[in-house]
């Protein structure tokens, strides 16, 4: 056991995730794959969001491995950075639509 | 971050620049197998030459920019450059052969004062010629005239470009780097390279920008032509994808970076027995700026000349020799061998 939550090293452990649940390993890992392929967006594209959702859902593993694959797929450093921007934008604007919410509940209960 | 600026290896004094010391550095590696041993698993232990197609030509260290990702450990300063008399030595020994491919690279090979003499007389050989040029060399004074020269002799063009766009290019080549390598490319346009119907091939090379391997080849190539047609207006007729070798400055950036061991660890993990079997240098013969022969520019600058079974000066070639020859390999070889492969001609898979 390690004193921390997150290590690099279980990165690359990821396939130890099947061990006990092989054949639903199997299928998510197929899955995983051919949703990264080639498609209507291409796989640099596919890789451009997944940089931004790994940032939204604020995976550390995600993030390591995404900014790789970006760079591998031809992303520079300004193309990843307006993709991490989309999602803050997305996480952002989340948060203050909420506020709408806020809006009609209060006015709703004040006089 | 700004592109910092580097100089030669040599330059600095630094323990690095001698090819010992790389082979020490990368020796002392705990890596999760040995090359022999992947090699022997994909049946081709020992690896040896088959016919040998290309006659490689580093006609010397002299290069105008000083890229951080460089091999050759090339720059100004450097003043290791072929002579008039071992490129005659080249050419006796191609005269004397039918090997088609004439592949001329440096340094900035176009600043031997001898290239284009070599340029001609390969050709008159009936040889064809590759040119591994910089694009920025083109803009010099004394260059200016060269893409009329090329396409003149019908050279193909393999000209270095780390990306396409602005950012990438400069990290890697140093400031202002893209800019000039635009304006040559589209010089190279203008005289009929890569418009796809005139024969004059025009190849971009990349290596990636950092401590990764390449993307795939294919998708990268079709994303480059889109691009920089919009960006620049420029054509080109193919994108090669070479591999970082982790010798010399690139070595230097990765010790430096802390990124020795998890990239030389991927190269040894991504080994691919196919990639194995395509490797170049069981096609290709290297020819030092001294006239020592070598399996590949890598071995080259590690100091690793051919085996001994083979001639190892161009003034004793001896073609079914090098053909029969096996080939010195070690640790920078996982470079070659990884992923889709990796060689002057791009993807070997």
């Amino acid at each position: 056991m390690s004193d921390h939550y997150y290590d690099p090293h279980d990165l690359a452990r990821f396939a130890e995730i099947g061990e006990n649940q092989p054949e639903l390993a199997k299928k998510f890992f197929e899955w995983y794959g051919a949703v990264f392929q080639d498609g209507a967006l291409s796989a640099r594209e596919k890789a451009l969001i997944a940089l931004a959702v790994s940032h939204a859902v604020q995976c550390p593993y995600c993030i390591d491995s995404y900014s790789k694959d970006c760079l591998r797929k031809g992303a520079d450093l300004d193309q990843m950075t307006e993709a991490v921007h989309v999602a803050a934008a997305i996480k952002g604007g989340a948060t203050l639509v909420h506020g709408i919410q806020m809006r009609n509940r209060a006015e709703k209960l004040s006089m | 971050m700004s592109a910092p600026a580097t100089k030669s290896l040599l330059s600095r004094s630094l323990p690095l620049a001698q090819a010992h010391q790389q082979r020490a550095i990368l020796r002392a590696l705990s890596l999760a197998r040995e090359l022999d041993a992947a090699l022997a698993g994909a049946g081709l232990w020992p690896l040896t030459a088959a016919r040998i197609d290309t006659m490689q030509i580093n006609v010397g260290k002299l290069c105008n920019q000083t890229c951080r990702h460089c091999h050759v450990d090339a720059g100004p300063d450097r003043t290791e450059v072929m002579s008039r008399e071992t490129m005659e030595l080249c050419l006796d020994a191609l005269s004397r052969t039918s090997i088609p491919n004439v592949d001329i690279t440096g340094g900035a090979p176009e600043l031997n004062p001898h290239f284009r003499w070599l340029v001609a007389e390969c050709r008159r050989l009936g040889r064809h010629v590759m040119d591994r040029c910089n694009l920025t060399v083109l803009l010099s004074p004394s260059q200016q005239d060269l893409p009329e020269l090329l396409a003149e002799h019908r050279v193909e063009v393999i000209a270095s470009l780390p990306h396409y766009a602005r950012l990438s290019t400069d990290r890697q080549r140093g400031e202002g780097v893209y800019e000039r390598s635009i304006r040559a490319l589209r010089r190279l346009n203008e005289v009929g390279y890569g418009d796809g119907t005139s024969g004059l091939r025009l190849v971009l090379v990349t290596n990636p920008v950092g401590a990764f391997l390449p993307g795939d080849q294919a998708a990268l190539e079709r994303e480059w032509r889109r691009e920089l047609a919009a960006r620049a207006g420029v054509r080109f007729d193919a994108l090669y994808c070479i591999t970082n070798m982790p010798i010399s400055r690139y070595l230097e950036w990765l010790i430096d970076s802390g990124n020795l061991e998890e990239y030389t660890g991927e190269l040894v993990r991504s080994f691919n027995p196919v990639a194995a079997a395509g490797v170049m240098c069981r096609s290709t013969i290297s020819i030092g700026w001294d006239g020592t022969l070598y399996d590949c520019d890598f071995n080259q600058m590690l100091e690793l000349p051919v085996s001994a079974s083979a001639p190892r000066h161009v003034r004793d070639f001896d073609l079914a020799a090098l053909e029969r020859r096996t080939i010195e390999v070690d640790r920078h070889c996982f470079g070659c061998t990884a992923g889709a492969g990796s060689s002057c001609g791009g993807r070997t898979t």
